[in-house]
């Protein structure tokens, strides 16, 4: 299967402290990679060096052949926050993010709602939400971009059950019609069962790789 | 750039009109800062003349220092600043979108200090008082787009509202000056405010030229 990103020897360091070590590492399209790894083994911080909101100090990484940095409007980014606005319903949201990606085919604000499970005509804003309506109107807007590698940071942090695999279903969706995706999540149990390869992290190192 | 500057201005304006922060700490900044004054001095109306535009400038300048702290901070709550540091939207869209609603916002604080001022100062220029109507936008601008612009470099900062007003006052300086001079000389009708207001023009365009070039880099460093 042809490469979506490829990781080589990465390193990123703060001062003395290094969050990445060596990490090599390459991911291929369609598949479900799930990153797992105790806090602060650098599993975010992998994450966002994908996603290019951070440069590695030392080594190489291409995202569909380009430095991330330039790939950016075809990967979708969810992170420990919500990155939406609390004063504006989830539809504004969407809406005001889908005008940030000018002459790019997005979703509708309501089809990635609706994908999600979540009504787009709720008018609370989403600083109102729970935690777990927050994480869907999250990765609503991740979706929202149609984006070919999706980096997802715990994506079903303080979700009930039910949504939990509601979404790994639509993630499972997702993989089928080729997007790569890449998530971490503690609850392991829960996304092992649909993850193609499971990567091991271990203070900043990539210890094991395992189909 | 057209469609991704309108929609981060919608955006701001709709969540100020939600949130009323930014509105509400300046108004209530300013109109303290008129009113103490007013009181401290007692002032006549041939002395308001003299000094009247530097009160009110400062008035400005420290109620526009409350919204521009504040500026980012409501990206930074959600780590939305991610997410549009991921999209291809052109980062000085996002730029000229943030100076833009502050600007609007420190206009709106201006047209209701401004009577309040002439009431409590007892003003009645002795210049062209429309000159007014280009002084105090081209100040607020020079205010603003710096303000903004150094709001987002302080944004990674710990004390960050300590450091805005360290490094913005400084560089401040010459355009408040020539607000100022500007407002003082329209007050007493003593000299022409002309070669002031080109200042501050000139100004305005350097600075917004030189912000805009530079925001992408600020945006984007870690």
């Amino acid at each position: 299967m042809p490469a979506v990103a490829t990781v080589e020897d990465v390193s990123k360091l703060y001062g003395r402290f290094a969050a990445l070590r060596h990490v090599s590492t390459t991911l291929e399209r369609g598949r479900c990679y799930l990153l797992l790894g105790e806090n602060g083994a650098g599993k975010s911080t992998l994450l966002r060096v994908l996603a290019g909101l951070l440069r590695p100090t030392l080594g190489r990484v291409r995202v569909l052949e380009l430095p991330p940095a330039e790939a950016r409007a075809r990967i979708g980014y969810m992170s420990h926050a919500a990155m939406l606005y609390d004063e504006l319903t989830a539809r504004e949201n969407l809406e005001y993010t889908a005008q940030l990606y000018p002459g790019q085919a997005c979703l509708k604000a309501e089809e990635a709602l609706g994908m999600v499970g979540l009504d787009p005509a709720l008018t609370r804003p989403v600083g109102q939400y729970s935690q777990g309506m927050r994480q869907r109107t999250s990765l609503a807007r991740v979706l929202l971009s149609k984006p070919e590698l999706l980096l997802l940071d715990e994506p079903f942090s303080n979700m009930d059950r039910a949504s939990a695999e509601r979404m790994l279903a639509l993630l499972a969706e997702l993989r089928g019609a080729g997007r790569t995706i890449v998530l971490t999540t503690h609850q392991r149990e829960l996304a092992e069962p649909m993850a193609d390869v499971v990567l091991m992290m271990q203070g900043g190192a990539l210890t094991t790789e395992r189909a | 750039m057209h469609s991704a500057l309108w929609a981060h201005l919608r955006k701001d304006l709709r969540i100020e009109w939600r949130a009323k922060d930014a509105m509400q700490s300046m108004l209530f900044y300013a109109l303290l800062v008129v009113v103490l004054f007013s009181l401290a001095f007692d002032p006549t109306r041939e002395t308001s003349r003299q000094y009247a535009g530097g009160v009110m400038c400062v008035a400005v300048l420290f109620a526009a220092v409350q919204a521009l702290n504040q500026a980012w901070s409501r990206e930074l709550r959600g780590n939305v600043l991610d997410a549009q540091r991921m999209s291809p939207a052109p980062a000085s869209a996002l730029y000229l979108a943030k100076v833009l609603a502050n600007f609007i916002f420190v206009l709106i604080v201006e047209a209701v200090l401004t009577p309040v001022f002439v009431i409590f100062y007892n003003l009645h220029p002795m210049g062209d008082g429309w000159l007014f109507f280009a002084i105090l936008p081209l100040g607020s601008w020079a205010l603003v787009a710096n303000g903004v612009f150094f709001a987002a470099l302080s944004l990674r900062a710990r004390s960050r509202e300590l450091l805005l007003p360290l490094v913005l006052f400084p560089i401040f300086i010459p355009a408040l000056l020539a607000m100022v001079l500007a407002a003082t000389d329209v007050l007493t009708g003593e000299s022409d405010p002309g070669l002031w207001v080109k200042m501050l023009a000139g100004y305005d365009i350097i600075f917004t030229v030189l912000s805009v070039l530079l925001f992408e880099t600020v945006l984007h460093a870690e």
